[in-house]
């Protein structure tokens, strides 16, 4: 805001405006003077602080300034996380004055499975919401996938009489067209993925736990190469495509699972995922690598970027950042490896399965979208269409491969959530499942207009919302007060989403 | 006097029935600024457009660096050296400064992005043109003043080691203070030994940095003069009327058909 305002203004000192060219150019440049006359007899050489003045300056801030600057950025309409985050605290503050189980160990362990299956799959919308792209079948897709996932584990990878010769048949020709359409625009691991589907499918591979996790994974990426082609070649708003396969996926999962009936996933590997714990000694390997391959990371990125005179945060801040995770994730481990079980007969303890998932999800987004040039590529996609245009980017590639990614990101999330609750019934999927994702993902700041937000948002947002629904079901409030709370705290995330871009745009340029 | 960096001879471009370019010859000098005047539907933006390679030509010839060379896609033009920035700047407003002078070249090993070596020469490139407005060149587009973002996509262009940079209306909509520093900049290119097209309806903007003018009537090269050697009301009959005095075409009447 400020800075900014001072750089318009520094224009209007003529003098100081012209630096020297350091090409060499300035002696052509003089004799050119005298030949054009009065026009430019202003331009005269100010070596003093010409390449100083510029950036240089800047690279490095104290702890102070860079506060400042952020507290601006807010003001300016920049927000983040900061909502969600706030919001969260609060919720947590509330519900512990409110419920006296809320904060036992045991609800806390709980609390993370249960808000897993939606947080992942909001993880992958986050891909579709920066291209400003929204993919409302990510549910229902995710519900195939399980049903898929789950048939073949009954039907111990015979496919076919599970299905029905027709169906599965038509089902392998869905796999195919699949693997035509991303060859055809190129998205090679659409391509990649769909296959080994349609090969898992049609060579009736035996029922195999990790069998399972990958079909459901590849049949997921063969859904998003059908929708992505859909929106990034034919050209129908994604907003449509994406509401009729809704309504087609969900009628798909009702086929496969026969109305009224329920596959359960009856394998301690796959009941695991949403249920197991890892052992205390690997609880604090977990936090060992994670804590310490965050701090390494960043503190090496950090004394890299000084060492090389580029622009830094202050090192204090970093040293905080670093010691609040390190502190937190510790605090957190040791806390999930002391028993949690209310009986004396069994002992509950570490952490979570789905910990170590949500971050290996957490850190291969985060690096996809931050350092690859593909990341780069969504955001300026996100940001302005034709300028990514314009600069040589495959635009259509782009926005048919988040469709892939979100569709098989929610492959996972469908595993999670069906692993929580032991079986996959003609439901999975549907109702609400998508919605509460689109919302985790935007509380926690991701714009729904695109070109901003990250995939931490998700995990934030997934994080408030799974918090709301626990804590309100302790207080044994009914089903209606949630939905309420819920949609009132969603409307919330978009007025803060909206108002930022007002103030984003009515701040002066 | 330069050698000429691009040559066009004799082009000629149609759109179905309408004759847009006749036989227009223009030439670009490395190190000084050509102004391309004329007035609306006189052809200035296509022979950008078809300089850049985004509209085939009919027929003639273009030199570049005295070859003979085809420019069959924006491609083609980027490869010899030559970036058009375009009047809606092709800029990302969530994206920043560095980010956005590389977007689409990204470097970088096997698809991760190397930060470092990119903001090393971005700022390289904005001191080089002395760019001295922007406080960090990690800031947000969305950010910037309109001379600031125009300063930035010039920089963009730069980046690449181009001859010959193209600049379409740079100033038409930034205030006075902005438009004086995209001109110091635009001046600055031409220092630094590129050939720089500056496409203005501004007669002050294009007396003050250019070094020749060129000014098409109707499709139709009308002039192309050293700036010392024309006045102000001569430039403004040769756009309006494709002759003044013994300037331009013989017969302007006839071009109209």
């Amino acid at each position: 805001m400020s800075d900014t305002s001072a750089g318009t203004a520094t224009t209007g000192d003529k003098n100081d405006e012209r630096g020297p060219a350091p090409t060499g150019g300035e002696a052509g440049a003089t004799a050119k003077n005298t030949a054009k006359g009065p026009d430019r007899s202003t331009d005269k050489a100010t070596p003093s602080a010409a390449i100083a003045d510029f950036g240089i300056d800047t690279t490095s801030q104290t702890t102070g300034e860079a506060l400042r600057a952020y507290v601006a950025r807010v003001r300016g309409g920049e927000f983040g996380s900061l909502p969600a985050l706030l919001g969260l605290v609060v919720l947590l503050v509330v519900f512990s004055a409110l419920s006296d189980s809320f904060l036992t160990l045991g609800n806390i362990a709980n609390l993370l499975a249960q808000g897993t299956g939606t947080t992942i799959i909001a993880m992958g919308l986050v891909f579709v919401l920066l291209l400003g792209e929204i993919d409302l079948s990510a549910g229902t897709a995710s519900g195939v996938t399980a049903s898929v996932m789950a048939l073949h584990l009954v039907r111990n990878g015979n496919l076919l009489s599970g299905m029905g010769t027709t169906v599965f048949y038509l089902f392998a020709a869905a796999l195919v067209v699949a693997v035509v359409l991303a060859l055809l625009l190129r998205v090679w691991i659409g391509a990649g993925l769909s296959a080994v589907a349609l090969v898992i499918v049609l060579a009736g591979v035996p029922a195999n736990p990790w069998v399972e996790m990958l079909l459901a994974l590849c049949v997921g990426a063969a859904i998003g190469c059908i929708t992505g082609f859909l929106v990034a070649k034919v050209g129908i708003p994604s907003f449509v495509v994406t509401l009729a396969l809704f309504l087609a996926w969900g009628g798909v999962v009702l086929q496969f699972i026969g109305e009224g009936g329920t596959l359960g996933l009856r394998n301690d590997v796959l009941f695991a995922v949403a249920n197991g714990n890892l052992s205390t000694a690997a609880s604090w390997a977990l936090f060992v690598v994670a804590a310490g391959g965050y701090a390494a990371v960043v503190l090496t990125r950090h004394f890299s970027r000084l060492r090389k005179g580029l622009v830094a945060q202050p090192t204090t801040l970093v040293a905080v950042r670093v010691g609040a995770v390190v502190v937190l994730g510790a605090a957190a481990t040791y806390l999930l490896t002391l028993n949690r079980s209310v009986s004396n007969v069994v002992t509950i303890s570490g952490v979570p399965y789905v910990v170590p998932i949500v971050l290996v999800l957490l850190v291969i987004g985060t690096f996809v979208l931050d350092r690859t040039r593909y990341g780069r590529h969504i955001y300026a996609v996100g940001g302005n269409k034709e300028a990514a245009r314009r600069a040589g980017i495959n635009v259509t590639q782009i926005r048919m491969s988040v469709f892939v990614i979100c569709s098989s990101v929610a492959a996972l999330g469908a595993i999670v959530y069906s692993s929580k609750v032991g079986s996959v019934d003609p439901n999975a999927g549907g109702g609400n499942t998508l919605l509460f994702a689109v919302g985790a993902a935007v509380i926690g700041g991701t714009s729904l207009f695109g070109g901003k937000g990250r995939i931490r948002d998700a995990v934030i947002g997934g994080a408030v919302l799974a918090i709301i629904q626990n804590g309100l079901g302790l207080l044994k409030q009914p089903a209606a007060v949630v939905s309420i709370v819920t949609g009132l705290v969603l409307l919330l995330a978009a007025s803060v989403d909206a108002l930022s871009r007002r103030r984003a745009a009515a701040a002066p340029r | 006097m330069s050698e000429p960096i691009l040559e066009l001879r004799g082009i000629n471009k149609s759109f179905g029935a309408v004759h847009v370019l006749h036989d227009v010859d223009f030439t670009v000098r490395a190190g000084e600024v050509t102004a391309l005047v004329g007035d609306n539907g006189a052809g200035k933006s296509t022979l950008v457009k078809c300089i850049a390679g985004i509209h085939p030509t009919d027929s003639g010839e273009v030199l570049f660096d005295g070859r003979q060379v085809s420019i069959h896609g924006p491609k083609d033009a980027a490869d010899l050296g030559i970036e058009v920035v375009y009047q809606d700047l092709a800029l990302c407003d969530n994206l920043d400064i560095v980010q956005n002078m590389f977007l689409g070249r990204e470097r970088g090993k096997a698809g991760v992005l190397d930060e470092a070596d990119m903001e090393q020469a971005a700022r390289r490139t904005l001191a080089s043109l002395s760019v001295r407005t922007v406080k960090s060149v990690r800031t947000p587009v969305a950010a910037l003043s309109g001379g600031q973002r125009q300063t930035v996509a010039i920089a963009k262009a730069v980046l690449w080691d181009s001859k010959v940079v193209l600049l379409d209306e740079p100033t038409a909509a930034l205030g006075v203070a902005q438009t004086r520093q995209v001109l110091d900049l635009v001046r600055r290119l031409a220092e630094q030994g590129l050939g720089v097209v500056l496409i203005s309806h501004n007669m002050n903007d294009v007396f003050e940095v250019a070094d020749r003018i060129a000014c098409l009537y109707l499709g139709r090269m009308a002039a192309e003069l050293p700036t010392k050697d024309v006045s102000h009301s001569q430039v403004v009959e040769l756009i309006t009327a494709g002759r003044s005095g013994d300037l331009g075409i013989a017969r302007p009447d006839m071009a109209a058909v």
